[in-house]
This record gives C-alpha cells, structure tokens and sequence, in this order.
C-alpha cells in the first residue's frame, strides 16, 4: 500500500496544495496593493507591447488613430515603461522558477488525446483573439479585472468575474470534446 | 501609511524593480498550482479539476480580508488604491467574449504567460492570438469606443451598490466560497481526473 502511493506521487505531476496556492496568491495581491496601490493583471502588459510595436513600426498611424492617441495622452512616459509590463517580466521569470523547481520544463503542444496537436492550436489561437480583444473592451482579465477588481469589492470586478466564468460554463458542453 | 508609491515612501524606480519581485511570486504560484496546464484549469469547467475555483477564490478571500484588516488598523488606505471604474456594458461584454476565449483557448492572459515560460507551445499561440486581438481592439477602436464608454458608472464596490458594509460583504464572500469548495471537491470525486 505504501509502496504504490509512493510510486504514484513519484510519477503524478506534483502541484502545491490549491488552498495553500490561494493564500499565497492572496498575500502577493495585499503586496501590490500594500506597495503600489494596485492589483495583479496581465492584459495591461500585452497592450503595451502592441502599442510599442505600433508606435515603432508605424509611427505616423500611431500619431493619428485614436486608440493610440488616448493611450499615450494617459501614458506620457511611453508604453512600456509601465508598471505591469515589468510585473509581467516577473511572471514569466517566477513561472520559470518554479517549472525549473517542479521539473516540469518542457517543450510541449499540451491537448486531450482525442484531438490533435494542430486541432488545440487552432483552437489556442481563437481563444487567444477573443481574449486579448475581451480583455481590452473589459478593461481588464480574469487578473486584472477579475480577481484584483474582487479584492477591492470592485462592482466590476464582480460582474467581470461572473461573466468570464458564467460564459466558459454555459459554452463546456458544445467544445467539451476538445477537453474531456 | 501605504499605499507606498502613492505616499511617496518608494521610488517610481523602485516601484517597477518591486513590480518585477511581486510578478515573480505570481507567476511562481500561479505555474506551481498547476495553472500552466490548460487541461488542469479548463477542468472547472467539467468539474474534474476545480483548482481554478479554489486558487481564485481563496486568494480573492485572503485579499479582500487582509486589505480590510489593513484598512482598520489604519495601516492602508483603501481611498488611494486603484479600484476599477464601472462601465457597465463594456464590462459584461468583455466578460463574455473573455469567457468563450477561455473555455476555446484553455487559457486566460496570465495563466498563457506561466505555461509558455514552461515550454507549452499552445500557450504561445495563446499569446500570439492575444495580441493579434488587442491589436484589432486598438485599429477598429473607433468602431466600438461609444459602446466601450457607454454607461459609466463611476467607481463603486459592491458594498456600496449593495447598501451594506464591507465587513458584510466580506463575510458574504467568504460564506459563498467555503460553499463553492465544499463543491468543487464534491465535483472531483465524481469525475476521474486524468494525469496531464
């Protein structure tokens, strides 16, 4: 008995405990707000990118479109010079870290084996589109609008979270074999 | 006392090197709960995995808490922490395109960072659909700014749409939570859960 539970933790993926994991994450949000007065996101990072890309690739189009105009009105010290942008390096250094501490590091196309490899990225690159779209009309992700919104008793933070999990609920069952 | 930055206790320097430290025990959290595997946190969705429900709710819980303590002791005050504005249809919209983007792609922004800094390629297509996303939302912006502005209703928390104190709402929140854990492990003991 105890020896097949050992081997079973031996080949499972070890995760932390997701309560443990909460208060964690809990304690990283009183942080941001307790140092700098802000929650999490993540979205911010990918506007910031787009606009440094537009604002060097096409430098005209930027002084001109709207979108851009407003960004940089709001932003006088240049889009990536922004806070998120560098707690968005963090991220990707922190998730490293841990993938490197966990050993999980692994070039991989991570898909349900009913469907293929090229059939997840597709449907990677959709989600991917209405959610950088989603998150920009909802000023904010499930991150940045959902859970820092909610740790402030914001009122949209509240209506982003039971909208993004309210919609993914009520589509499971039409894409469900992609997943299960 | 804090916020910091805004109190002028830190540098705007040391604001974005602190950004990057607190990014780090995000992302680090956020890969080490599992949250860089699509098929782990779509699993909510199915009821085979509810790691979602639990990390998000719990850390919600924590936040919300630990801020309102601060906020009593005087140590924090909650009128200069930035609190999202309400656009009302904006916000629901959003909220509906991020959810069928979640339940396609697998991912939402945050949790695709974690999973391609491990090596997921699905996620860096995630990535790339993303930004290809935000960049429609910036070139077609004045086709939908009137909506994106539409029904503004300033700043409000729940508490004060609702007429109660926070310390209520807090504790609602908390009620409804211990309620969704309690089933969600009731979920996963109904559906086997694969190794992924």
């Amino acid at each position: 008995m105890m020896n097949t539970s050992q081997q079973k933790t031996k080949t499972k993926t070890r995760y932390i405990n997701p309560y443990l994991g909460g208060v964690l994450l809990g304690l990283v949000l009183i942080a941001a707000n307790f140092i700098s007065g802000r929650g999490l996101g993540a979205s911010g990072a990918a506007k910031s990118t787009i606009v440094a890309a537009v604002e060097t690739v096409s430098p005209k189009h930027a002084e001109n479109a709207t979108f851009y105009k407003e960004y940089s009105a709001s932003h006088p010290e240049g889009p990536m010079k922004a806070w998120l942008v560098f707690q968005m390096l963090g991220v990707i250094a922190g998730a490293f870290l841990s993938g490197a501490v966990f050993n999980r590091l692994k070039l991989k196309v991570e898909h349900s084996p009913k469907i293929t490899s090229r059939k997840r990225i597709i449907f990677a690159i959709l989600g991917g589109i209405l959610f950088g779209f989603g998150s920009q009309l909802g000023r904010g992700c499930t991150s940045g609008s959902a859970l820092s919104g909610m740790a402030v008793l914001s009122y949209g933070g509240f209506i982003s979270m039971a909208f993004i999990f309210g919609t993914a609920y009520a589509l499971a069952y039409f894409v469900r074999k992609n997943w299960i | 006392m804090a916020p910091l930055i805004v109190n002028d206790i830190i540098s705007q320097n040391t604001n974005f090197f602190l950004a990057f430290l607190i990014g780090m025990g995000f992302g680090f959290i956020l890969e080490s709960s599992g949250f860089s595997s699509s098929r782990k946190l779509v699993g909510v969705f199915y009821g085979y995995d509810t790691v979602v429900l639990k990390v998000f709710f719990t850390a919600a819980i924590t936040a919300m808490l630990g801020l309102l303590f601060l906020s009593l002791f005087n140590w924090i005050d909650l009128d200069m922490v930035y609190i999202n504005p309400t656009y009302l249809y904006s916000t629901i919209a959003g909220g509906i395109i991020m959810g069928a983007g979640f339940i396609l792609g697998g991912f939402c922004p945050g949790t695709s960072f974690c999973a391609a800094s491990i090596g997921k390629i699905d996620a860096m297509f995630f990535i790339a659909g993303m930004f290809l996303g935000v960049f429609i939302f910036a070139e077609g912006y004045p086709l939908w700014e009137g909506f994106y502005k539409a029904k503004f209703m300033g700043i409000p928390t729940l508490s004060q749409v609702l007429g109660l104190k926070d310390g209520i709402v807090v504790l609602g929140i908390i009620i409804v939570a211990l309620g969704m854990f309690w089933v969600g492990e009731w979920a996963e003991s109904c559906f086997p859960r694969e190794e992924y």
